[in-house]
């Protein structure tokens, strides 16, 4: 057992955080950590930067144009710009499209696409869900139907985030309607602006926009644009989706929003006194510590046993469970410390300096609605559990 | 950062494994767990010659391990088979002697030859040491101890008792009596294992220290680390034990296994048990350090309430059969669920654990 980084690990931390520090404008910071909604500018000006450095597609190996580092690495990566407060990475076409095309696609593919997701080029999103398709993911029913040398598509997705600022779009897409539900689903890469795509956006609980609808109506679409094998592309879904687990612990994340949590109790007054010195108020942000804590070690252990490998299903699931639990209970704390005055619309607060919550605070009930997302999206808390079970039970 | 045992905790953890999964089959354990004097004399020479005892204290003491992972790798195994030895009080009695320089009572415990155990909480005092009545007098050179110490782990089983009383100048001393000099009344608790109650009056004592807050709060913390890691191996037996009830009982015509609620219920026990398992590495790693006392409050607060989920559910699960005595699951449940009250609970740790943050 042996609970420290290694001096070297500490030299990378220095390195990371010397970066960030030179890199990052205090004005994007501020925005990030008041909650506000970054512009896709603002997204694609924080991708060019890391990019400067080669910190961009943290999971990519060296020889695609990634740093090559271990889970250790990303893991001390990750915590150093949740404590900046940077914006987050947009992870469609980095850490979903990028790994997949990785370990399926064509050298070609891999030639075409990936240098185009590091500059900036293509904005990519995701079409996974659709009305009739969440948990049940497999029962999806957008249909490719092949016609010569093309996919011709109908149907539709939803819940695509930030799909208003794409270039391109990962589907699955059924290809054939026989034989069991998983062996008819095939992964194609479509161009946003052929003819015959709509996008439509949805607004969420908060009054945010960040997910839409898009829908297919004869969408002609060349075969070469099919990841992997016809009708196998339900392998490439769950090797996503396994990635996309990975990082959902979010313990840097959760770390800052602890960090922030405490600064806003001592700052707030109830009763004449700091609100972190009501003991009824500072025991839940003193349980929620400890969770934290624990979770922060869990993290590390799988880090330092998968050491570089994608984590085994069961126990990315458990830390996606945990940790968006973990989270959410967070987001409820600062909600709840601010009392009547995280009530403004966070719209009004912001741009009126309303000053009823501090400005840091402001958007809280924004932020814990828009986080009710984390235990749904990414497969369902739910969903976590049976893959769990499934493991523990071996059925 | 490397989370594998070290060759040597391996080797003591494996021998331990295999000597208590041998020695203490549940049958025996429930036995002697309950009739005085709750624990089996005959074994203990046997565990120190295992090194059990001498893996509690640092090489510079006398022994050959002391640190956190050296504790709770004993402990984990006891957990394991709810072993009712008296090995927390010796636990926490050990690094007050080794701390305290007095080496002659280390090595004869070491080597199995004396017990001791640690007297500190009362009645009306149990978790914080600042409020002991127990109260030392001095006269001449001659210390006596006057007052009543309850839920002594181990009394009843000890040569030594090593006293927390409140001096003449205000503070809380550590004294040393013969355990034959107290007024001992020994007792099985529910979860099996002995405790005791201690009378004193004006009970001649040797004084080891006239201001040993610090030293009885180290030894103190030791104790929880302890539990901790006993609840994580008592947690992971009857994790698995659930898991083969609800596959191997039928009902409805198929095995309880196949039903997503309780699917379900146990997934969120293994999550738990999972974060009870990280917050005790984490504590351990902490043990000598300046963080331990935060670390150890964090850890003893999650233990208390994955512990007691752990139980309840387990009892749940298996329905009428977790309610007897006969099944060995019941006991965990038992032992899991009081272990939390013992130097102190989840409340208590939750309010350290505040005290600190707010310093």
């Amino acid at each position: 057992m042996d609970l420290n980084f290694t001096p070297e690990e500490e030299a990378f931390r220095a390195e990371v955080r010397s970066f960030l520090k030179d890199s990052l404008s205090t004005e994007l910071a501020t925005r990030v950590r008041n909650g506000e909604e970054l512009g896709k500018a603002d997204l694609e000006g924080w991708h060019a930067t890391l990019q400067s450095r080669g910190w961009l597609a943290v999971t990519w190996p060296k020889e695609y144009g990634g740093p090559g580092w271990n889970a250790v690495q990303r893991h001390i990566f990750d915590e150093e710009c949740a404590m900046a407060n940077t914006p987050r990475i947009v992870p469609f076409g980095l850490t979903m499209l990028g790994p997949v095309l990785i370990k399926f696609g064509t050298e070609k593919q891999k030639a075409d696409i990936l240098p185009r997701i590091l500059d900036g080029s293509d904005w990519w999103c995701q079409g996974y869900s659709e009305p009739g398709a969440g948990s049940d993911l497999a029962s999806l029913k957008t249909r490719a139907i092949r016609e010569g040398d093309d996919y011709i598509i109908n149907g539709q997705k939803t819940w695509t985030t930030l799909g208003q600022y794409a270039d391109k779009i990962f589907c699955l897409v059924r290809t054939s309607t026989e034989g069991k539900r998983q062996e008819g689903i095939s992964f194609v890469l479509v161009d946003i602006d052929t003819p015959g795509i709509e996008v439509r956006p949805i607004k969420l609980i908060e009054g945010g926009y960040e997910v839409n609808e898009v829908f297919f109506s004869d969408v002609r679409v060349p075969v070469s644009n099919l990841v992997g094998v016809e009708n196998e592309g339900w392998t490439i879904a769950k090797f996503l989706l396994t990635h996309e687990r990975t990082g959902i612990a979010g313990v840097g994340a959760s770390t800052q929003a602890l960090h922030e949590l405490k600064a806003l109790a001592r700052k707030l007054k109830r009763r004449g006194k700091p609100l972190i010195e009501d003991p009824l108020f500072a025991a839940r942000i003193a349980e929620a510590e400890i969770d934290l804590e624990a979770l922060r070690m869990t993290n590390l252990r799988v880090l330092v046993d998968a050491s570089g490998g994608a984590a085994s299903n069961t126990i990315a699931s458990m830390l996606k469970i945990k940790g968006t639990v973990i989270r959410q209970n967070l987001d409820d704390l600062a909600r709840r410390a601010l009392g009547p005055a995280a009530a403004p619309f966070p719209l009004d607060a912001l741009a009126g300096n309303l000053a009823v919550a501090p400005q840091e605070a402001a958007a809280s009930a924004a932020s814990y609605f828009n986080n009710r997302k984390l235990s749904i999206f990414g497969g369902s808390n739910e969903i976590q559990r049976n893959i769990i079970a499934k493991d523990i039970f071996g059925a | 950062m490397n989370f594998n045992q070290t060759d040597d905790r391996r080797m003591i953890s494996d021998s331990l494994r295999r000597y208590l999964a041998d020695q203490y089959p549940v049958e025996h354990r429930i036995k002697i767990a309950y009739d005085a004097p709750f624990h089996d004399p005959k074994k203990w020479g046997e565990l120190a010659e295992l090194g059990i005892l001498g893996a509690l204290v640092s090489e510079d003491q006398g022994g050959f391990g002391g640190e956190g992972f050296d504790i709770t790798v004993v402990f984990e195994e006891f957990g394991r088979t709810l072993c009712p030895e008296p090995m927390l009080g010796n636990l926490m009695g050990l690094r007050l002697y080794a701390g305290l320089g007095v080496q002659d009572r280390v090595d004869a415990i070491i080597a199995g030859t004396a017990r001791t155990a640690l007297a500190v909480f009362e009645a009306d005092a149990f978790t914080d040491t600042s409020e002991i009545t127990t109260s030392a007098a001095k006269a001449g050179e001659n210390w006596t101890l006057s007052g009543r110490k309850s839920l002594v782990y181990g009394a009843g089983a000890a040569d030594t008792l090593l006293v927390a009383a409140r001096t003449p100048a205000g503070k809380i001393g550590l004294f040393e009596i013969g355990a034959s000099a107290a007024d001992i009344h020994a007792y099985s608790m529910i979860d099996g294992g002995g405790a005791a109650e201690v009378g004193l009056d004006n009970v001649t004592a040797a004084c080891l220290s006239e201001d040993a807050r610090e030293v009885i709060e180290a030894a103190l913390d030791a104790g929880r680390l302890a539990l901790c890691a006993e609840a994580v191996g008592a947690m992971d037996v009857l994790k698995e034990m659930t898991k083969d009830y609800l596959m191997q009982r039928q009902q409805f015509g198929r095995p309880i296994a196949t039903f997503q609620a309780l699917q379900h219920r146990l997934v969120d026990l293994s999550i738990e048990i999972e974060q009870a398992r990280s917050i005790t590495i984490h504590a351990a790693g902490t043990l000598d350090t300046p963080g331990r006392a935060l670390a150890i409050a964090k850890a003893k607060n999650l233990i208390g309430r994955a512990g007691k989920l752990v139980a309840e559910e387990a009892v749940q699960m298996h329905g009428g059969i977790g309610m007897t005595w006969e099944y060995a699951g019941s006991h965990y449940a038992k032992r899991l669920t009081m272990l939390d009250a013992q130097l102190g609970d989840t409340e208590d740790q939750l309010r350290r654990v505040m005290e600190l943050m707010a310093a």
